[in-house]
């Protein structure tokens, strides 16, 4: 008798609440009906065309927001970087206005593969791997391998490592490139950045090599320490890209990346974001690619 | 000291901008958690085995899934599979509704389960109705009894909320990252201060709650 009545009354508190979240979970699907046939009218491909974009008004690109100096937010809440400054300059010749979007290396692909971004240009460098799952457009930048030592015992070409330690981070592309091309070269591998470096502090190993940004940038931070290789290995490329198949966004931005060769813009733009960071000694070339020419 | 970049431009209004955004997707998560989870419990409550059942499943799959996964799921895979278009915020809301909902329905079956039969008995042969049963005898126990994990699980979606972040939503700790980033070669000690200043501002939040929760506890043993 008792747990039967017990039973009834929570019965009839479910039904009235089942009721409540009824009407809710209706309301709720009523709304996501509607934005989801807004979102299929607007573009049955998904990803949003050139003249979407243009006739929104507003575009929407995926930057970093905490890697200076490609892509960050400065201490007024300014988008700024390497990568900002090409994207302000699409910006401005759609004529729309612009949303950024934080972006993680992780995630720039599903970014444009769930159509949330029209654009990713968060450094983002080209790989077969990902060029089945997006559309990059012409390089806009460069990256080869760079080798950092002490100045005490300067290693300015690979001969100079024979005999010596070099230190690597796992799962990189320096790894791969020396247990390939020079495996009589002794390797030393760490799992962090943060850890391959303190190695080359304290002398465990004699050289460390990584992507030649990464090193110039450190190199200018630690003094006593010189990138004596600054390119080598094979040359990695750097591009905008778009959702697959979105030719009509995609050739704008490649016939942006060849007009701006006129006026040189990679190279100003280094001057301005990269070239404080790398320091004088740098060779803008070493790094900017101009009009999508390698 | 090092720690001037904190009051340098727009960053202090940045990170309440960011607190801001980590409260708002809380907040509204935990209010609609709250009827979902009632609801949850009570249904939980009913004997019936196919329902007992559906829940266990949605509750453990809720469980066992990182909130990263689910996150993921609902902002990039529905997009890509069902062309839905949540917005970041949208996307965390609905995961941490789901989660709360869950948690707390399971709390709510607890807390239901606890009351002893006896009490029914004495309130029956009180000669109280169902109704009666249900808002003077055991509503109030349970609640006591339910009060303080759920003011706990509360924090605990506050502090998971920082996850939203790699969905591009910009909440406290991403501000953090960026102020950091930002300051990272004109001031190496960046970092310990600004994670120093998101630890404050995570324990002026979850602190109070912290002690409610303690309170009610005390009150509920005594």
């Amino acid at each position: 008798m008792s747990s039967l009545s017990r039973r009834s009354f929570v019965k009839s508190f479910g039904a009235s609440f089942a009721m409540f979240a009824g009407m809710g979970l209706v309301a709720c699907g009523g709304s996501d009906n509607a934005t989801n046939d807004d979102s299929s009218a607007s573009s049955g491909a998904g990803y949003r065309t050139l003249e979407d974009i243009q006739a929104d008004g507003k575009v929407i690109i995926g930057v970093f927001s905490d890697k200076a100096p490609f892509g960050y937010v400065d201490d007024a809440g300014t988008y700024q970087g390497y990568d900002v400054e090409f994207a302000n300059r699409l910006v401005q010749d759609l004529g729309t206005e612009v949303e950024w979007v934080a972006t993680d290396p992780a995630n720039r692909v599903p970014f444009l593969e769930s159509n949330k971004v029209d654009i990713i240009l968060a450094n983002f460098t080209v790989t077969e791997e990902r060029a089945e799952k997006v559309d990059f457009s012409l390089p806009y930048m460069k990256v080869q391998l760079g080798v950092v030592s002490p100045d005490s015992a300067l290693v300015k070409s690979v001969d100079d490592l024979k005999d010596k330690k070099l230190i690597v981070v796992k799962g990189t592309t320096a790894e791969t490139f020396f247990e390939a091309e020079y495996p009589d070269i002794e390797l030393q591998k760490y799992d962090q950045y943060a850890d391959a470096y303190n190695a080359l502090l304290d002398g465990r190993g004699d050289a460390f090599s990584t992507d030649n940004t990464e090193v110039l940038a450190w190199a200018k931070e630690n003094p006593g320490f010189t990138v004596g290789i600054d390119a080598l290995g094979n040359e990695d490329t750097i591009a905008a890209a778009v959702a697959k198949g979105n030719d009509s966004l995609l050739n704008f931005i490649d016939n942006e990346i060849e007009a701006l060769a006129d006026e040189e813009f990679f190279h100003k733009d280094y001057e301005k974001t990269l070239a404080p960071v790398y320091g004088t000694d740098v060779d803008a070339d070493t790094l900017v690619v101009e009009g999508g020419k390698i | 000291m090092g720690a001037e970049f904190l009051f340098q431009g727009a960053t202090i209004q940045r990170l309440l901008a960011g607190l801001g955004v980590t409260l708002r997707i809380s907040l509204i998560s935990v209010v609609l958690s709250v009827p979902l989870g009632v609801l949850m419990g009570v249904l939980f409550m009913r004997r019936n085995p196919i329902l007992r059942a559906v829940l266990r499943v949605y509750l453990d799959f809720i469980r066992v899934m990182p909130q990263l996964v689910l996150l993921f799921l609902v902002f990039f895979g529905s997009a890509t599979a069902f062309g839905w278009n949540f917005s970041g915020e949208v996307a965390s809301v609905i995961v941490f509704t789901a989660w709360g909902a869950a948690e707390l329905g399971d709390l709510v079956r607890a807390a239901l389960e606890s009351i002893p039969r006896s009490q029914y008995d004495s309130a029956f042969a009180l000669g109280l109705t169902s109704r009666q049963t249900f808002t003077r005898v055991v509503l109030p126990q349970a609640l006591r009894r339910l009060l303080p994990p759920s003011v706990n699980l509360v924090t605990r979606i506050i502090k998971t909320t920082s996850l939203c972040m790699l969905i591009g939503v910009v909440e406290v700790v991403r501000v953090g990252q960026q102020i950091i980033d930002f300051n990272r070669f004109d001031y190496p000690q960046s970092a310990l201060w600004t994670y120093a200043v998101l630890a404050l501002l995570y324990f002026v939040i979850c602190w109070p709650l912290s002690l409610l929760s303690r309170w009610l506890e005390k009150r509920s043993s005594s």
